[in-house]
């Protein structure tokens, strides 16, 4: 079976700052209802700038490799530098093509990160 | 209400070569489709039939004199006449078409709900309903002040009865339930509860989405008071759908929509309505996809439903048996009165990397929610994957499916 590149696989397998962070400055959870994806992702960070992450949650290959790989692309970055960040810096990390229907799971840790970063109430939790 | 047969009851190479798009490959496989519970693919009886239609007769129907909207019209009642057969309706003006199953339960919640339910009145559903079966009666809840009660799931699939008594209140004025679940597969009692909603003077609305397709329905001998259900579920095109309601219930109702086709009589402030079933059909109607539900309803015909529910049983049993032994499976629902069809998780494998590996071995399932989260809820799982079999589908393709499955727990397992 060929599926997913393998580097996504390896990301899914084993994601990189996978955890929780002692003292994270913000917090974010987001979810995808209709997929039952779940992110919550903590930053550290220090003088304007991320400096560590970690996401616990669940999901599908995609969106937790697109967890792993984000992590490890914003560790340094300045907030300004994560506003500047969108779809395509995601689906660049990620090097394939996703589709219609998946395309959320691909995008919600960003979802996560700029709500984080833009200091974004979380929604009602139920 | 089903027969039950232990031979292959269908003749299942002969039924393929009606389907084109069986013929077709997906990702260099030859496609093997087992998600039919969402929509079910069409033979060419029903493709040429819709292509005749639009080809040599179309015209508006019930409309013009000419010789091309009397035929049009013929073909398109016709059609009305063979559903109301098919379900044993009493006669074809209790059976209104609709754009799908979702249309038909929303025509009951606005037209009858919005006219005959009060602040305090109730609404019992169940845990296990599609959307369809939901939000209309949350819209009318938060409209009108009507409370809506649940019956409950229980973990082998069921609806727990043992707790009918305690939910059918005078004050519930309907019971909307379907007849079998999308996600579990439960086949419901639809007699029994039925009876148990008569006995408080509760209606009965039965989504008969998954039953319909599937298994001889007969509504006069289910005694239910509407029925709801999809055309394109059941070999028709998409756009199709029925409600079928009892005659003085439908009377009784104001209309759904108001434009032409509707009306009797109209003047500038005020009109009369039209009679059973058009009152509820306003606008030029989707003739050709109900032509094209006639041609599908001819086919089902053919075949005979006690056939397709043995010949979707027996592949469905087989299937159940070959899958529970991948490790890290877990089958949902019941493991007998059920549907064609099985839902399941693998391990920590999330349902839509399951459906995306089968895609890519040319294998069509369902993952997700289905259009059931607080059912997925209840099971505390946020999707689920689902296989659905049809008229078409094989022994050889569920073998495909299972060794996918196979690969799949294989590629994922860490
Ligand atoms: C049980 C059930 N109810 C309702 C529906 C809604 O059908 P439609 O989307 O055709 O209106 C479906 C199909 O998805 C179903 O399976």
């Amino acid at each position: 079976m060929d599926l997913y590149a393998e580097e996504i696989l390896d990301h899914y397998k084993h994601p990189r700052h996978f955890g929780h962070l002692d003292e994270p400055t913000l917090v974010y959870h987001d979810r995808n209802p209709l997929c039952g994806d779940e992110i919550t992702l903590e930053l550290k960070i220090e003088d304007g700038k991320v400096v560590d992450i970690a996401f616990t949650g669940h999901g599908c290959a995609i969106s937790r490799a697109a967890a792993s790989m984000m992590s490890e692309e914003i560790i340094g970055k300045s907030l300004d530098e994560l506003k500047g960040y969108d779809k395509e810096s995601i689906l660049d990390l990620l090097g394939i093509e996703v589709g219609p229907v998946r395309i959320k799971c691909a995008l919600l840790p960003l979802k996560a990160m700029k709500a984080a970063v833009w200091g974004l109430a979380e929604e009602g939790e139920e | 209400m089903i027969a039950s047969t232990s031979s292959v009851a269908l003749d299942v190479q002969r039924i393929r070569a009606d389907f084109p798009i069986l013929q077709r490959e997906v990702k260099g496989k030859r496609l093997v489709y087992l998600d039919n519970a969402a929509s079910s693919q069409k033979p060419i009886q029903v493709l040429d039939a819709m292509d005749r239609y639009y080809r040599e007769t179309h015209a508006n129907v019930h409309r013009g004199v000419h010789t091309l909207s009397e035929e049009a019209t013929t073909a398109y009642e016709g059609a009305r006449a063979k559903v109301s057969n098919f379900i044993g309706a009493c006669c074809p003006k209790e059976v209104i078409w609709t754009r799908n199953a979702t249309e038909a339960i929303n025509l009951v919640a606005y037209s009858w709900g919005r006219s005959h339910l009060k602040q305090g009145d109730r609404v019992l559903l169940t845990e296990m309903e599609h959307h369809a079966n939901l939000v209309p009666w949350q819209i009318l809840a938060a409209e009108k002040g009507v409370e809506l009660d649940f019956v409950r799931v229980a973990d082998n699939g069921a609806l727990i009865l043992d707790d009918l008594p305690k939910l059918l209140t005078p004050k519930t004025k309907l019971f909307g339930f379907s007849a079998a679940s999308n996600v579990l597969g439960t086949l419901n009692p639809v007699k029994e509860l039925t009876q148990a909603a008569h006995k408080v003077g509760a209606l009965v609305l039965l989504d008969a989405c998954q039953a319909v397709p599937h298994m001889p329905f007969d509504v006069q001998d289910l005694d239910i008071d509407f029925a709801a259900f999809s055309g394109h579920k059941m070999l028709g095109p998409t756009g199709s759908g029925v409600l079928w309601g009892r005659r003085e219930i439908l009377n009784a109702m104001p209309p759904f929509m108001g434009g032409g086709d509707m009306i009797r009589e109209v003047k500038l402030r005020q009109s009369k309505w039209n009679e059973l079933p058009w009152k509820f059909e306003a606008g030029t109607p989707a003739i050709a996809e109900a032509i094209g539900l006639g041609a599908a309803v001819d086919y089902l015909s053919s075949l005979g439903m006690e056939n397709v529910y043995a010949a979707e049983h027996e592949l469905v049993t087989y299937a159940m048996e070959q899958i529970q032994d991948i490790e890290g499976l877990k089958i949902l629902g019941p493991r007998d009165r059920r549907t064609g069809l099985v839902s399941f998780i693998l391990g920590n494998v999330h349902p839509h990397d399951i459906a995306a590996a089968l895609d890519s071995l040319g294998i069509a399932i369902r993952a997700g929610h289905h259009c059931a989260q607080p059912l997925h809820e209840r099971f505390g799982v946020p999707a689920t994957a689902r296989a659905s079999f049809y008229i078409y589908n094989t022994r050889d393709e569920v073998d495909v499916l299972v060794s996918g499955l196979r690969k799949v727990a294989e590629y994922f397992s860490f």
